[in-house]
C-alpha cells in the first residue's frame, strides 16, 4: 500500500529539493576561490629564503593579502617569499630573494629594490610554500606582471586552500 | 655613386636598432651574458632584413653567385646568433628558457621566438643537406621560402610583444622592414615562379 501525496506537495518538495541542491552548492563554490599557481611562478625560487626586513636597498613596495579559500578569512603568520629581477640583481641571485610573515589581518609587505623588465616583462614572483609553513595550506607560486615598468608598488592576493 | 644609396640605407637599417639598444636603461641592471644574448637576438633579426634581399638578388654590385655565397654566410651568422641568444638566456635563467622551449611559458612571445628558432634550424639544415637530399629545386626553394616567412613573422611577433632593450622606433621600423623583405620573396611560394 502506498501513501498518495497530493500533486502540489510533490511539486513543492521537488522544487525545494532542486533549490537546495541546485542553488546552494554553486553559492558555496562562489565563496572566495583559491588562487591557482601561475605558469613560471616557481622559476628561480629559492626554497627557504630567509625572513628579512627588507630586500637590498628597497624603494619598491610589494604588498599583499593572504586569505583562506571559501570564507575569505585572513591567514596570519603565513610565510611568503618574493623575488624578482631588480636594479640590484637577477632573479636567481640569492640577494634578490626574501621572505616575510603576514600580520593578524593577513597582510604582508616587503620593501625591495625596483623591479625592472626581464625576460620580456616587468614581473615579480611570490611563493607560499607549504614546506616552509606550518599553516597547512597548499603551495602556490605567483608571477604577477606589473601594468607599467615605472610602477613602484605591486599588490598581490593569495587565496590558499587547506591541504 | 649609383648603388651606394641602397647599401647605405641597409647599413643604417641594420646599425640603428643595435646602436639604439645600446642606450637602453635596462642594460645597467643586466649581467654581461644577458646583455650579449639580447644583442645576439637583435643582430639575428637585422640579418632577416638582409637574407631575402640577398636571395632575391636585389642588392647592387653583387653578382648572383656572390649574393648566394653571402646569403649562405649570413645564414650561418643567423644560426650562430640564434644559438647565442638561446644559450645566453638559458645561462641567465634556465627555468624560463626550459618553459619557452617546452611551450609552457606564461609569456606568449617566447613561443613565437621558439617557433622562429626551429624554422631557422630547419632552413639551415635544408641548406646544409641541399646536395645530399634529392629534392627538386623548386620544392627545395618553396620549402626554404616557407621557412623564411615563418622566421620573419615569428620573429616580428616575438619582438613586438617583448618589453626589452630594443628602442621603440627602431623596433617597429626594423619589424616593418623585415616583413617587407619577407613579402619580397613570398611570391616564390607559388609553384610556377621563375
Amino acid at each position: 500500500m502506498t501513501t498518495s501525496l497530493p500533486r502540489r506537495t510533490v511539486l513543492a518538495t521537488g522544487t525545494a529539493a532542486l533549490l537546495t541542491s541546485g542553488l546552494t552548492i554553486p553559492a558555496r563554490a562562489a565563496g572566495v576561490a583559491p588562487t591557482l599557481t601561475m605558469r613560471g611562478g616557481a622559476n628561480n625560487y629559492r626554497p627557504g629564503a630567509p625572513i628579512v626586513d627588507r630586500i637590498g636597498g628597497g624603494g619598491f613596495l610589494m604588498t599583499g593579502t593572504v586569505l583562506r579559500a571559501g570564507d575569505g578569512a585572513p591567514i596570519p603568520n603565513a610565510r611568503i617569499q618574493m623575488w624578482a629581477h631588480t636594479t640590484e640583481g637577477h632573479e636567481r641571485d640569492e640577494r634578490s630573494h626574501g621572505a616575510t610573515l603576514t600580520d593578524a589581518q593577513g597582510r604582508f609587505q616587503m620593501d625591495m629594490p625596483q623591479i625592472v623588465p626581464a625576460f620580456g616583462q616587468p614581473h615579480g614572483h611570490l611563493a607560499y610554500d607549504a614546506e616552509f609553513d606550518a599553516g597547512g595550506f597548499q603551495t602556490v607560486f605567483l608571477r604577477p606582471i606589473m601594468s607599467s615598468a615605472s610602477d613602484t608598488t605591486l599588490d598581490v592576493q593569495f587565496v590558499l586552500q587547506q591541504a | 655613386m649609383r648603388g651606394i644609396i641602397p647599401w647605405a640605407a641597409l647599413a643604417i637599417a641594420i646599425a640603428a636598432p643595435l646602436v639604439a639598444a645600446g642606450f637602453s636603461p635596462l642594460l645597467q641592471w643586466r649581467e654581461g651574458i644577458y646583455i650579449a644574448s639580447g644583442f645576439a637576438g637583435i643582430f639575428g633579426m637585422t640579418l632577416l632584413l638582409l637574407q631575402p634581399l640577398l636571395a632575391a638578388g636585389d642588392l647592387p654590385h653583387l653578382s648572383p653567385a656572390r649574393a648566394r655565397r653571402v646569403h649562405r654566410l649570413t645564414g650561418t651568422l643567423l644560426l650562430m646568433a640564434v644559438l647565442t641568444h638561446v644559450i645566453g638566456l638559458w645561462i641567465t635563467s634556465p627555468p624560463d628558457v626550459i618553459d619557452a622551449l617546452t611551450f609552457t611559458s606564461p609569456t606568449p612571445f617566447s613561443a613565437w621566438g621558439v617557433i622562429a628558432m626551429w624554422a631557422v634550424f630547419a632552413a639551415a639544415l635544408m641548406a646544409a643537406l641541399r646536395k645530399r637530399v634529392a629534392l627538386r629545386p623548386m620544392t627545395w626553394r618553396r620549402a626554404h621560402v616557407a621557412l623564411a616567412l615563418i622566421i620573419a613573422v615569428g620573429t616580428v611577433i616575438h619582438v613586438l610583444l617583448i618589453e626589452g632593450t630594443m628602442e621603440t622606433v627602431t623596433k617597429y621600423g626594423l619589424s616593418a622592414l623585415v616583413l617587407l623583405a619577407a613579402l619580397r620573396i613570398a611570391p616564390r611560394l607559388r609553384p610556377r615562379q621563375r
